[in-house]
């Protein structure tokens, strides 16, 4: 079971496609350091997004050449961006108040648990090492949605989607979409509603790597991501 | 009034063993690095550091932990590329941590500038940063309570400042650095260039000058990612 799940998985490239394609045009979009920063590669044609990163930029855009990077244009990653026309700089306070303010349209982020209830866990394994929250719990609790990528299940088989976390939480039922390597699951009053999964795999083995009950939405689509991503 | 001190280390001198420090910046942008190497030469010890972040190589922040000169930090996000020196004073139980969300500890310092002790947010309910704080719920929804983050310093890194004070901030240097300007009872300014009061039109100043006690031109600072691309360390 779990060596067809690694066959047939989606890369986190696709996650991040498949995310990106729920995304709209004038969308204020936060995206967490690391895989969720793939989105940004994959925004639909015609649908122009616009990035906030908590340290005060809004309207930026993709990385610069190497050697061309102006190490006071960063992200929240501490990486080199660029300006895009249109971009503003402010500071730390104004950042967050775009954020806890529910300003921003879309946070898309990383996580560890996610429970049915729509909990996050993902900002600490709780096993004693150097805690760092840094602004996810600020996201969950100002963002408009707040929408995860993440496989579906741990590296070891375990389930990520669950009951209640086991790790320490980052927000409680701030969750309202999940795109994993195998599905698209809303979270929907206390409830994990399966609205698509990927076509190779049965509602039941799906059921089988996630830790909690999985509801069937009105329609269940199969999940399909473009040859080439 | 002139507020343009003569060099780095006679505006660092004030800063006693003790001090709570806040120190712009996030990650390397904005971070005051001449100052904070002042602050090293001047001895200066058993600091708290108010920053966003840990220090990362064995530049700025990373060096004046590294030197040992800081007891207890406040941030949201000590991991860096190279968070080795803080990590190893942490695990060994040598550097005290209170680690706090960005937009809290952002509001915190802004609150402390602003004379507001307590304010009201989303961030935290039921996570571990909640324990021992009050609680309270506005029109449905729970809140925590945090309290105001003043220091007894603020070193800041601003592009511009005239003489009287008034700062302005290149792109994204900017981040932390007017709220802790505001929070601090003393605040030390460096600026890429000093200029006379009058020069810097007022539809321009992000600080104005009432924040502000000590400024030092340094010219040309060094960008912590650069020096750490090149290895660099303070002092060696």
């Amino acid at each position: 079971m779990l060596e067809k799940i690694q066959e047939l998985k989606l890369t986190n490239s696709q996650i991040a496609w498949r995310a990106a394609q729920d995304l709209f045009d004038g969308a204020y979009v936060n995206l967490g350091i690391g895989f969720p920063e793939m989105v940004a590669k994959y925004q639909p044609e015609g649908c122009e997004v616009v990035f906030h990163t908590e340290n005060g930029v809004l309207g930026f855009g993709e990385a610069p050449a190497p050697g061309e990077e102006d190490w006071d244009i960063i992200n929240a990653g501490k990486k080199a961006i660029t300006l895009k026309p249109g971009c503003s700089i402010f500071h730390h306070a104004d950042s967050f108040s775009m954020i806890r303010g529910g300003h921003l349209d879309v946070a898309i982020l990383g996580a560890y648990e996610i429970s049915q209830n729509g909990d996050l866990a993902n900002w600490s394994t709780g096993k004693g090492g150097i805690p760092a929250v840094g602004g996810a719990m600020d996201l969950v609790n100002g963002v408009k949605t707040v929408a995860i990528v993440t496989d579906h299940i741990t590296k070891k088989g375990g389930a990520k989607l669950v009951e209640s976390c086991s790790l320490p939480l980052t927000g409680v039922g701030c969750v309202n979409r999940i795109y994993t390597s195998l599905a698209v699951i809303d979270i929907e009053d206390g409830k994990f509603v399966l609205k698509e999964k990927i076509p190779n795999i049965s509602v039941e083995e799906l059921q089988s790597l996630t830790g909690a009950q999985l509801h069937l939405g009105a329609s269940v689509k199969d999940l399909v991501v473009p040859e080439g991503v | 009034m002139n507020k343009v001190g003569s060099n780095l280390l006679e505006a660092v001198s004030v800063i006693s063993d003790g001090a709570s420090v806040m120190i712009g910046g996030f990650g390397g942008s904005g971070a005051p690095i001449e100052l904070i190497h002042a602050l090293i030469d001047s001895g200066a010890k058993d600091l708290t550091v108010i920053n966003n972040n840990a220090g990362n190589g064995h530049v700025g922040i990373a060096a004046l932990i590294e030197q040992r000169r800081v007891a207890r930090i406040i941030c949201s996000f000590p991991r860096s590329a190279d968070p080795r020196v803080f990590n190893e004073l942490y695990l060994a139980g040598d550097i005290e941590l209170e680690i706090v969300p960005q937009g809290t500890l952002a509001e915190r310092i802004r609150a402390g500038g602003a004379g507001i002790p307590a304010f009201y947010t989303p961030t935290g309910v039921g996570t571990e940063t909640a324990v021992g704080k009050e609680e309270a719920i506005f029109d449905g929804k729970r809140y925590l309570q945090e309290r105001w983050l003043k220091a007894d310093y603020a070193l800041i890194k601003a592009d511009l400042a005239d003489t009287v004070g008034n700062l302005t901030y290149r792109r994204a240097a900017r981040n932390f650095n007017p709220l802790m300007a505001m929070a601090a009872k003393t605040t030390i300014a460096q600026a890429s260039n000093v200029v006379q009061a009058g020069e810097i039109d007022p539809d321009q100043v992000i600080t104005p000058g009432i924040f502000v006690d000590t400024i030092v031109e340094v010219k040309s600072p060094k960008q912590e990612e650069v020096l750490n691309r090149e290895g660099a360390c303070y002092p060696c």
